[in-house]
């Protein structure tokens, strides 16, 4: 029952009122205020491109161009989302469940790490079908993905050990752990990197099928995607369909209630957060296996875990949203490489988040124009 | 009905219009106070009390309407121009920092002292004070450590302190004990007698004629009879004035034989949050078809005790049998699937998911059975269908299932946790404090759920402060003290007497029923 009149408008006739909603809005507004905010963000950033003497339009259009502009490089902006797509799905899960799981970088790549032992260690030989090879490798990934969430979520669980700061400390060491395996054990004479996996361990990718297809040719995009696209569709259905995710939800939205609806939380902690860390870990798999073809840390530690907050974030933790808002954020991330050094990606990124979030406020006050005579 | 001339008034509210979205709170509603007299502010829940001494207090801004106060008409923009008029509020949540003394407290947000302390001096200052106006605290101890009737003691001073002669007491008698009921009755009539004026917001019939001089009575936002005296006019008159018809104090309750012993708690020991002995050796027992009541004033371990039936908490010593079963010291799913329903205290927190759908609410403590579960699925079809059938059968006024339960008024939500407990086919439930906060006809809604379930056969638990609610209720009650049973008594007639009340009020206050009785005290009718 707050109410305050925020701001006066030069005619001292009207002025703004916000009131809470107290009722739900139609099922289209959420979508609407969505991209009028992210509508708003290019205007700002247009304003702020301008003052900095660029030519808002034309850095739009290439930014465009430049993520979507051709198959090529439409291709590009998926692969880029593709690890986006699993880390912000790992992150869903745990955010929806009020666990601040920021661990996701870290058990994406120790997923990769288990990914690889699978081809380097090697536990099976090159010339194993690519039809065992990329299962065992994904299962893998989501095995020490899921461990590297255990350890947090069962410090949580056990002596309620803040899991911010397990996770990204879990982080560093994950890093460290894979430093380790790439300079000492798996190194490529002496560099920073693994050798190359055999080929029967790469995911598959379309300018492989070039000689069927000559679109694909060139193409980058690789069974990542599927494996992404398959994972989000997963999880929509234990979210909104299954036994276990009305649990997640619940504890969610209030753990008291679950707890007086009989539900075991500790369980459930430990469970959401190995599979958070399996979903990150696919992630990490599909990153080696699909783009990178060794183990390396510099393009595998490259932020994904972190992006995947924020995506998570945006999409309202909602998985087939988090599809579509990963594929912008890879379009983002292609374009910066394309406009270097001049960071306009970056802060569109940044007006664009914040735009969005402050736009939630719209979906719970109602703004209205009244007249400040009016009895109604 | 007004007998006074506008030049002897302290306060005027007149013609007050306040809109909340959706509701209108305030229409046009007309008040007066005059200096030294305590005047009650009598209506429902939601009648508008709140709201129309907010505005008085500086908190909300009215739509329309003029206030003066002393003949001049102000306008306050927030709770100091209000203060600074000499006007003060004492809210039903308390507005203090725990961890800091009494002291700090109420200096807090005043300019003397500017930046030392100087604390020893304002201790004295403040110990003089609440001498002066019979308000007992020690200015050394720190908020956490008071009980919530010394917390309520340094809210007045607070308001004292800074120089208020009009004082606004939102519905203060809420969180005491009768005792301390009858305290702060002493300060406010000390008040009284140094020119100060206190509006009392209440509604509580018997307070308002003991306390009050006048009293303004307000229903759905409009004044219904406007500062009438109260020695002239019957508490039947007031109720009626307050909810727009007679009120049926005692409801229509069928004698029925009880049967089988369902639940059976036995010497039960168990400690709070801060690990304070709560329960000290408690027993007492329900059976089949009867209403139990347990009457005790807020804090004696009534919560803890509903906890350590339905398996939230566990007891250090001594068993619950339900049907034959132990259910202490099990998880809280061994119950619910031994037929055991559970109403907690607090709705919003424990009893539901706000921010989950009216569906999503329903299917809490059904989800792990066919028809909801399909193996590990769900079958969302069917937690429709099924939260469509309750909405139906209980009234549940919501547009549809799919809507968040944070959106649902009070009585309504307390309808869907009644529906969701009900619909399980328990054989026993605790019910705690299932109509707070409600209007009287989602009360009355709930009273008849609770006898509907007496009737069926289950054993009900209910566990309430309202006294009137337990004896209209209740086939037995007990009553209980610093987390022991002080007694039992049988409910029979369906106007308990005068000394039934006393016995039990003596009960509550900490005496016990074999004391009463070998003293006599309650035998003098």
């Amino acid at each position: 029952m707050t109410e305050s009149v925020l701001a006066k408008k030069p005619r001292p006739s009207y002025r703004i009122k916000i009131e809470p909603r107290l009722d739900e809005p139609p099922a289209w507004f959420p979508a609407a205020v969505s991209i009028g905010a992210i509508i708003l963000a290019l205007i700002l950033g247009g304003i702020v491109i301008l003052i900095a003497g660029g030519n808002p339009w034309a850095s739009y259009v290439h930014i465009a161009q430049a993520s979507f502009g051709d198959v090529g490089v439409l291709s590009d902006t998926i692969v880029k989302a593709t690890p986006i797509l699993l880390t912000a799905l790992a992150c869903s899960i745990a955010f929806r469940m009020k666990l601040w799981n920021i661990g996701a970088e870290g058990q994406f790549i120790m997923g990769a790490w288990g990914a690889s032992a699978i081809a380097l260690v090697p536990i099976l030989p090159p010339e194993t079908s690519r039809w065992l090879f990329i299962p065992a490798m994904a299962l893998a990934g989501m095995a020490v993905g899921a461990i590297w969430g255990f350890i947090p979520g069962y410090l949580k669980a056990k002596f309620n050990v803040n899991e911010i700061i397990s996770t990204l400390m879990l982080n560093y060491i994950a890093i460290s752990w894979v430093n380790f395996w790439v300079f000492a054990v798996w190194t490529e004479g002496g560099f920073q990197m693994s050798t190359k996996f055999p080929v029967t361990a790469w995911l598959p990718r379309l300018t492989d099928y070039g000689k069927l297809v000559p679109l694909f040719r060139g193409l980058t995009t690789h069974g990542g995607l599927v494996l992404g696209i398959l994972a989000a569709i997963a999880l929509w259905f234990i979210v909104y369909r299954s036994r276990w995710g009305y649990e997640i939800r619940l504890i969610g939205d209030n753990a008291r209630a679950a707890q007086y609806a009989g539900i075991n939380i500790t369980r459930n902690i430990v469970y959401v957060m190995m599979l958070s860390g399996a979903l990150a870990g696919l992630g990490g798999m599909s990153e080696v296996a699909g783009v990178v073809h060794r183990l390396q840390t510099s393009p595998i530690a490259a932020g994904y875990g972190f992006t995947g907050i924020i995506v998570a974030w945006l999409a309202k933790l909602n998985p087939i949203v988090i599809i579509l808002v990963s594929i912008l954020f890879g379009a983002l991330i292609l374009a910066g490489r394309e406009i270097q050094p001049s960071g306009v990606p970056k802060m569109i990124q940044g007006i664009i988040l914040v735009c969005l979030i402050a736009s939630d406020f719209l979906l719970r006050y109602r703004v209205r124009l009244v007249r400040a005579d009016a009895e109604e | 009905m007004t007998e006074a001339t506008s030049s002897n008034l302290i306060v005027e509210m007149q013609g007050i219009v306040k809109r909340f979205p959706g509701v209108l709170a305030n229409d046009h509603v007309d008040f007066e106070l005059r200096p030294g007299e305590i005047h009650a502010l009598l209506g429902e829940n939601g009648a508008g009390k709140s709201t129309l001494m907010n505005v008085l207090a500086g908190l909300y801004k009215q739509d329309a309407g003029i206030i003066k106060i002393k003949g001049n008409a102000v306008e306050f923009s927030s709770p100091r121009d209000a203060i600074n008029s000499g006007i003060g509020m004492v809210h039903q949540h308390f507005m203090l920092v725990p961890s800091q003394t009494v002291t700090e407290n109420i200096l807090l947000g005043l300019d003397d002292p500017r930046f030392f302390m100087r604390l020893n001096e304002f201790d004295t200052k403040i110990a003089k004070m609440g001498e002066q106006f019979g308000l007992k605290v020690d200015p050394r101890a720190k908020i956490w450590q008071l009980s919530v009737g010394e917390q309520q003691r340094v809210e007045l001073l607070k308001m004292l302190y800074r120089g208020v002669n009009v004082l606004i007491m939102d519905e203060p008698t809420a969180v005491l004990a009768p005792q301390e009921i009858e305290d702060l009755f002493g300060t406010l009539r000390a008040m009284i007698s140094q020119g100060k004026s206190v509006i009392f917001i209440s509604h509580k019939l018997q307070e308002v004629t003991a306390i009050a001089d006048r009293v303004t009575v307000l229903r759905r936002g409009r004044v219904t009879a406007s500062a009438v005296s109260t020695k002239g006019v019957t508490r039947q008159e007031l109720a009626r004035l307050m909810v727009g018809r007679e009120v049926v104090f005692f409801v229509d309750k069928k004698p029925k034989d009880p049967g089988e012993v369902i639940l059976d708690v036995k010497n039960v020991q168990a400690e709070n949050d801060k690990g304070l002995p709560a329960l000290r050796g408690l027993s007492l027992n329900v059976r089949a078809g009867e209403i139990v009541g347990l009457a005790g004033v807020a804090g004696n371990g009534q919560n803890v005790l509903s906890e350590v039936i339905t398996g939230l908490r566990k007891c250090t010593q001594g068993e619950v049998i339900l049907n034959g079963d132990k259910v202490n010291n099990r998880d809280t799913l061994f119950g619910i699937q031994h037929g055991m329903a559970y109403v907690p205290e607090d709705r919003t927190h424990v009893g539901s998911a706000p921010n989950l759908s009216v569906t999503d609410n329903v299917i809490m403590k059904k989800y792990r059975k066919p028809p909801i579960s399909k193996g590990s699925l769900l079958d969302m079809t069917a937690a429709t269908n099924f939260a469509k059938e309750l909405k139906q059968a209980y009234d549940i006024i919501v547009p549809t299932v799919n809507t968040p339960v944070r959106l649902l008024s009070g009585g309504n939500l307390q309808r869907v946790i009644l529906a969701r407990e009900i619909s399980g086919n328990p054989n026993f439930m605790v019910a705690v404090q299932p109509t707070r906060g409600l209007d009287v006809g989602a009360i009355e809604g709930v009273h008849r759920l609770l006898l509907t379930q007496r009737e069926a056969g289950a054993a009900v638990l209910l566990i309430s402060e309202e006294l009137e609610e337990l004896l209209s209720l209740s086939d037995r009650v007990y009553v209980i003290y610093e987390g022991k049973i002080m007694g039992e008594v049988k409910v029979k007639s369906v106007e308990p007497g005068e000394s039934l009340i006393e016995t039990i009020g003596l009960m509550m206050t900490g005496t016990s029923l074999e004391q009463i009785q070998k003293e006599g005290v309650a035998s003098h009718d």
